[in-house]
């Protein structure tokens, strides 16, 4: 540790006219520690960054890829924690990292760990099933007032971005749902396919093969502009024939969750910009705009003040729910 | 026939020099990482994908899919010679491949196993080829209070004529119900019983704590009982296999029960750990001669490995159809379509019929492939037991801590080991039986989330287990398998004779 750090300070005093991200690279294998099971959007996100790094030799050291999903991802971010200031423990994660100390005592704050960039924003979209008579999202939110707490809206997992979201339509709209957790949003899309659950919330790709098969049926999508064109997907309708729920009358402009990466708080500025640097050119690769369309995602590329500023913001806007639900453990 | 048609047109794309290959390697790959207890599938499986990024995803799910047969098969391996089960659906054939093993007949056991998992997955593949329209229309039908039906159903089978004392058994249960409820719950959002030790975030880790209770215990066990294992005697001979292999169609009725339970479990949520130890307490129940199961009933290794693998194949299609996976290995699989640009769902049999009637049809070549190199290795593995225990009793302690560290790269797992193995020899020092503990930490926690969300469907009343046909009529046969067992019971001791005692480990 000690000779790490003497070695970061002396390159950083030899260097100073050097482009900043010249000056520092990992001398051992990178960890990839992600905030999720194997298998899941995070994991896919990881892998496909561990993928273009690799083959483009823009990290020369082998990287690792480490699953700790335990407790919702906190597992990977009290590693992070536990291994303050080492560059190489890399740590993928969703808007998790900031909102989960909100509504769990968990023994690590944000502070522990740094934003370095964002790389990609999954969108949210109210889903139905096909053969449902909504036929736009207030349809659906009338149909709540008319039924409070009957008509039940699923979503992936308690108190985190879906009943976040379901919390939101309801202050509000006023309408009253019937939220039911699962455990991912695989789940929740086969659960409304089968009829079991009126609505959902689920990511693009989540939905997708239901939506192909003209199981569900899309409603709005919580973005302030739609989403990008794209080849049909049922019945002559594409990504870009979605209404945005501002459209359709419900007054919320932008839900939206970043796909993010951040290294242990203290980590030297230097190993920061290396990355930063390497996750530019990660975006824009050809491999990325590839893993943005299969994925359905909107590419975004967030670092340094706007990095903070969009966290920041979405933080506040979190956090207001989860006092206004009675959520919040401060 | 449409099907059949199209399943030959796998066949032309799944038999190719290069296709037969990649199985080759999957299997050998998933052999190595099924018999290290730990590593397992899953981990496996997801390791390889960034190597098939470069493959056509036809030639990925080859490759993937093969490995995860031979991790299922891998995983008997040392169940069945050191009580360490490699996966965790291999827990249940420890109960009699341990035993007969021990008993000097390893070459039998293992050649067992090996053939009826290949039988089981070949059950499961047909099945596959004929239902797959209809299975996936099928699983649409199961919501929250199915699924807990199901669960409930896995329970019942397995906890109902276990005879153990019955205090006994429930504070196994218990205890397994006590340690899947430790960590976050992701339904309900709650941290429970960590007592503030950020380690038990995540819960503890059922194949951990697996490994302590057999694989750890077992060896204290042996230790006291002198230092060595009873196998030392195993003839290793050919013959031994070929006569194993000539007795398995005696056994026909126990086959087919445990592949048709396996499909059920694989189809609906239930997973392939779920599927073996249903189908051991089921055949255990069913057979008449029931006092030698648990000490190397031939029934005992078939029922769990048949139904293991025929869950294990059939899982493959509620995660191709419906893109949920009903197993952890199916989970990155599904992981790796993704990110191969392909979406999961009732339309991936439409869009691409090359992609799912090649895995399909490579499916019923690489699980031949499977039985063929496992049934190869038997002799090495056999020869094993020869080895004296002072030589192979620190090895083993080595697997089960490298082990328990692989499953999340945690040194606190390393003390959960010691802690469970400790616990294990206690617990069969006085006779608890481990079975329900295991399975407890299995289910309990899906049937708990089942039951959280069925409740929340229902406004709290359990009328929703008994709202439609299709629950009630589960729910109807799991009451009726954990009932109908006592009853015959205490009938059977007031007319005054004492049933023949089964035991459980």
């Amino acid at each position: 540790m000690m000779k790490k750090a003497i070695g970061a300070s002396v390159a950083s005093l030899m260097l100073l006219s050097v482009p900043a991200w010249a000056e520092w690279s990992p001398e051992r294998p990178v960890e990839f520690v992600v905030a999720s099971g194997a298998g899941g959007g995070t994991d896919n996100f990881a892998r496909t960054i561990q993928s273009v790094l690799t083959r483009g030799k823009l990290v020369d050291q082998p990287i690792v890829v480490l699953n700790k999903g335990g407790g919702s991802g906190a597992e990977a971010f009290l590693y992070g924690k536990q291994n303050k200031a080492d560059p190489n423990k890399v740590i993928f994660a969703t808007n998790n990292v900031y909102l989960l100390p909100h509504v769990a005592k968990l023994a690590y704050t944000a502070k522990d760990l740094q934003p370095v960039a964002a790389l990609a924003m999954d969108e949210f979209i109210v889903w139905v099933k096909a053969d449902a008579p909504y036929k736009t999202v207030t349809d659906l939110i009338d149909a709540a007032k008319a039924d409070p707490g009957k008509i039940p809206f699923g979503g992936s997992q308690s108190k985190d971005t879906d009943e976040t979201l379901v919390a939101l339509i309801e202050d509000t709209t006023g309408a009253d749902f019937k939220y039911v957790p699962f455990n991912g949003g695989g789940e929740v899309g086969v659960q409304l396919a089968g009829g079991h659950i009126a609505a959902n919330v689920n990511n693009p790709n989540e939905n997708a093969g239901q939506w192909q098969a003209g199981a569900v049926r899309p409603l709005c999508v919580f973005a302030p502009q739609r989403m990008a064109k794209s080849a049909a997907i049922h019945d002559g309708m594409g990504w870009h024939d979605i209404p945005t729920c501002k459209e359709q009358g419900l007054n919320i402009e932008s839900y939206q969750m970043p796909r993010t990466v951040w290294l242990p708080a203290d980590t030297p500025p230097e190993a920061v910009a290396f990355y930063q640097q390497a996750l530019k050119s990660v975006f824009e690769s050809p491999e990325w705009q590839e893993y943005l369309t299969k994925t359905s995602q909107s590419g975004t590329l967030l670092t340094g003040d706007a990095l903070q500023a969009f966290i920041d913001g979405s933080e506040a806007k979190t956090v207001a729910v989860f006092k206004a639900q009675g959520w919040s453990t401060e | 026939m449409e099907n059949f048609d199209l399943l030959m047109h796998g066949f032309g794309i799944a038999i190719t020099p290069f296709h037969l290959m990649l199985m080759v390697v999957g299997v050998l790959l998933g052999l190595v990482v099924g018999v290290l207890p730990g590593l397992g599938a899953p981990n496996g499986v997801s390791l390889l994908i960034p190597l098939t990024f470069t493959l056509d995803p036809t030639s990925a799910i080859i490759l993937l899919s093969s490995m995860y047969w031979g991790a299922l098969f891998g995983g008997s391996t040392t169940s069945i010679l050191f009580n360490i089960p490699g996966e965790p659906s291999s827990v249940a054939t420890t109960f009699d491949g341990y035993p007969m093993a021990r008993s000097g007949q390893s070459t039998r056991a293992l050649t067992l196993a090996f053939m009826s998992a290949g039988i089981g997955a070949l059950i499961g593949v047909v099945v596959i080829t004929l239902l797959a329209g209809w299975a996936s229309r099928f699983a649409l039908r199961f919501g929250a209070p199915e699924y807990f039906a199901v669960y409930f159903l896995a329970f019942a089978a397995f906890i109902g004529m276990g005879s153990a004392s019955p205090v006994k058994t429930v504070v196994s249960l218990a205890t397994g119900l006590l340690l899947a409820s430790v960590g976050m719950d992701n339904v309900t959002g709650e941290v429970r019983l960590t007592f503030g030790f950020s380690d038990l975030l995540g819960g503890i880790s059922f194949l951990v704590v697996v490994i302590g209770l057999f694989g750890i215990g077992e060896l204290l066990a042996t230790v006291q009982e002198g230092l060595r294992f009873r196998g030392v005697s195993s003839r290793i001979d050919l013959r031994d296999m070929l006569r194993t292999i000539a007795e398995l169609p005696r056994y026909w009725a126990t086959t087919l029960r445990s592949g048709l339970i396996g499909i059920w479990m694989g189809i609906t949520p239930g997973g392939p750990t779920a599927a073996s130890f249903m189908s051991y307490g089921i055949a255990r129940q069913a057979s008449r001669k029931g006092a030698a199961f648990g000490s190397g009933r031939p029934e005992g290794i078939i029922a769990p490995e048949t139904a293991d693998h025929s869950a294990g194949t059939c899982a493959m299609l509620p995660m191709l159809a419906l893109g949920v996976p009903s197993s952890a290995t199916a989970a990155v699989m599904m992981g790796g379509l993704m990110i191969w640009g392909l979406t999961p769902g009732p339309m991936l049999f439409a869009t691409k019929p090359d992609f799912v009637w090649g895995l399909i049809a490579s499916m019923y070549v690489s699980n031949i492939v499977g039985v063929i190199l496992v049934l190869l290795t038997v002799p090495l593995f056999a020869a094993l037991l020869r080895v004296p225990f002072s030589i192979i009793g620190p090895m083993i302690v080595a697997i089960c801590f490298v082990g328990a560290y692989t499953v999340s790269s945690a040194t606190f797992d390393l003390w959960l080991v010691l802690v469970f193995g400790l616990v294990g020899y206690v617990l069969s020092r006085l006779e608890y039986p481990l079975a329900p503990l295991v399975l407890a930490m299995v289910l309990g926690h899906k049937a708990e989330n089942a039951f959280y969300q069925s409740m929340v469907l229902s406004d709290g009343s359990l009328g929703i287990f008994f709202a439609n046909p299709l629950v009630s009529s589960i729910m109807v046969i799991a009451l009726a398998l954990l009932i109908v067992p006592k009853l015959l019971h205490i009938g059977a001791r007031l007319r005054g004779r004492r049933p023949a005692s089964q035991e459980i480990r």
